[in-house]
């Protein structure tokens, strides 16, 4: 009798497939690589077609496959640039990490399947996210609109904020913070900016520089080190 | 639709869980640029809002651009290496799939190399492979690529520290708060148990980032197959509802 060699698999073991392991599946880092991976071009530009975001500098050109800008045309509001310094520990500048951003349109929707506000236009030209790599000097910058005021938990309304993702080499999983507007309107009474130890708001608040740049600084750590949220 | 009741609407959030006991912390000081990048406070927990329950759903197309499920075929010829199928499911917490979101996919080639300027370690660049895809999951939260499996590489982590063979996966889920990068690893490798990335991650966590070599998911006279299954956070079935009194 021989054995039904078609039928063999191999035995399990504890991996990704065992059911008394089942749970969320853990972050890594995305490593120093990710260039050729992630950012495409214009992926920082939620506004018009560019290549702002991506790093085609990085690699071949033949090896860049990522997609170019799938912008439709321009959304409605009022057109802004975002940007801003990453820093260690140390207050060097990180050209090896990426930032997202996700924000509502101008009217305050998002969109989303969940966000079911009917009432609050969609945008047809606008989807609200954005990646960007770091450059050679450890600046992030995208050019977006200036989103409107969303609701809270409870009858509260939002100050108008971009939700902010940071992920890079060294970082094992995801940091998430927010950026507020220095002029915008509710700061004061914003929910969640209410969370914020008093002392440590500034370093959710982007400030408009002469060039007309909403400028923050992200610091993962030490001095003046950003708000991270847990979600 | 009234005032009254779009704020009705709004105030029922139903929250993404908070990270499971798999999680791994911020500093991990055995991963060396943890020790400079780590937040040193603890992050901040915040009440879900509009903002992290919603995600850019279906615009996947229109932000990366559409599927490339096959990184062998991307140059004029195939890659060097041993082709290799990856399948899997998308799910959630409570084993419901996670239909139409989009899986980003990086790797180094064969040799351990990446196409990447700042990787010069002498191993051998394949002009055939540049080791990106992109996958979408079905209506069952089911994926499938083909590439080849990526080689080991070393790193300046410390001395003689070897990155175990891996293919990095870049999620986004349906809503902020989901977005999920991680690594998969290979079931047969003996760098897992002494890299320090992966051992970021507690045991027996750690295992749930090592695929299942399946032979069913094995394409005969053609490529090894692997299964992968990814698992965002979920959401609780009762949404929470505020008392309203105040209307
Ligand atoms: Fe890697």
């Amino acid at each position: 009798m021989t054995t039904d060699l078609e039928a063999l698999n191999a035995a399990p073991r504890l991996d990704n497939q065992d059911p008394t392991l089942f749970g969320q599946t853990p972050s890594q880092t995305v490593g120093p690589f990710f260039h050729y991976g992630l950012p495409w071009k214009g992926g920082a530009d939620l506004v018009g077609r560019s290549d702002l975001g991506a790093r085609p500098d990085l690699m071949p050109p033949e090896h860049f496959l990522l997609a170019t800008s799938g912008v439709s045309g321009a959304p409605q509001g009022e057109v802004i640039e975002i940007a801003g310094g990453i820093y260690d520990g140390q207050g060097t500048p990180l050209n090896d990490v990426m930032v997202e951003i996700w924000h509502a349109n101008a009217a305050g929707r998002y969109a989303s399947d969940e966000d079911g506000r009917e009432e609050v236009p969609l945008d047809p030209h606008f989807v609200g996210f954005g990646r960007g790599a770091t450059d050679a000097n450890g600046i992030w910058r995208f050019r977006t609109i200036r989103p409107g005021r969303v609701p809270g938990p409870g009858n509260t309304l939002q100050a108008p904020h971009i939700a902010l993702s940071v992920l890079g080499r060294g970082l094992l999983k995801r940091l998430a913070t927010r950026l507020y507007f220095a002029d915008g309107e509710g700061n004061g009474d914003d929910p969640i900016l209410a969370l914020v130890p008093p002392e440590r708001r500034d370093t959710l608040i982007a400030r408009r520089r002469p060039d007309g740049v909403w400028w923050l600084d992200i610091v993962l750590q030490g001095e003046n080190e950003t708000v991270f949220f847990d979600l | 639709m009234s005032q009254v009741t779009s704020r009705l609407i709004s105030r029922v959030i139903l929250p993404y869980r908070r990270e499971d006991a798999g999680a791994p912390p911020s500093l991990h000081a055995d991963y060396r640029s943890t020790m400079l990048r780590a937040p040193r406070l603890a992050p901040l927990a915040i009440p879900a809002t509009l903002t992290e329950v919603t995600g850019p759903d279906h615009a996947w197309a229109r932000l990366m651009g559409p599927a490339m499920a096959d990184l062998t075929v991307q140059h004029r010829g195939e890659p060097q290496g041993q082709r290799i199928v990856v399948a899997g499911l998308v799910l959630d917490e409570q084993a419901r799939p996670v239909p139409d979101t989009v899986i980003e996919i990086w790797q180094a080639n064969a040799a351990g190399r990446y196409i990447h300027s700042r990787d010069d370690w002498p191993a051998p660049l394949d002009p055939n492979f540049t080791g990106v895809g992109r996958v979408i999951t079905d209506a069952e939260g089911r994926y499938r690529f083909v590439s080849i499996r990526p080689g080991a590489y070393p790193w300046g982590n410390h001395k003689n520290a070897w990155r175990p063979a891996h293919i990095h996966l870049s999620l986004l889920g349906p809503a902020f708060a989901t977005r999920l990068v991680t690594q998969m690893y290979f079931p047969d490798d003996p760098l897992i148990e002494i890299d320090p990335i992966a051992n970021a991650v507690p045991m027996p966590y750690r295992q749930r980032l090592v695929a299942r070599f399946d032979i069913g998911t094995t394409v005969p006279n053609w490529a090894l197959g692997y299964r992968f299954d990814i698992v965002l956070k979920g959401r609780d079935q009762t949404p929470f509802e505020e008392e309203h009194d105040d209307h």
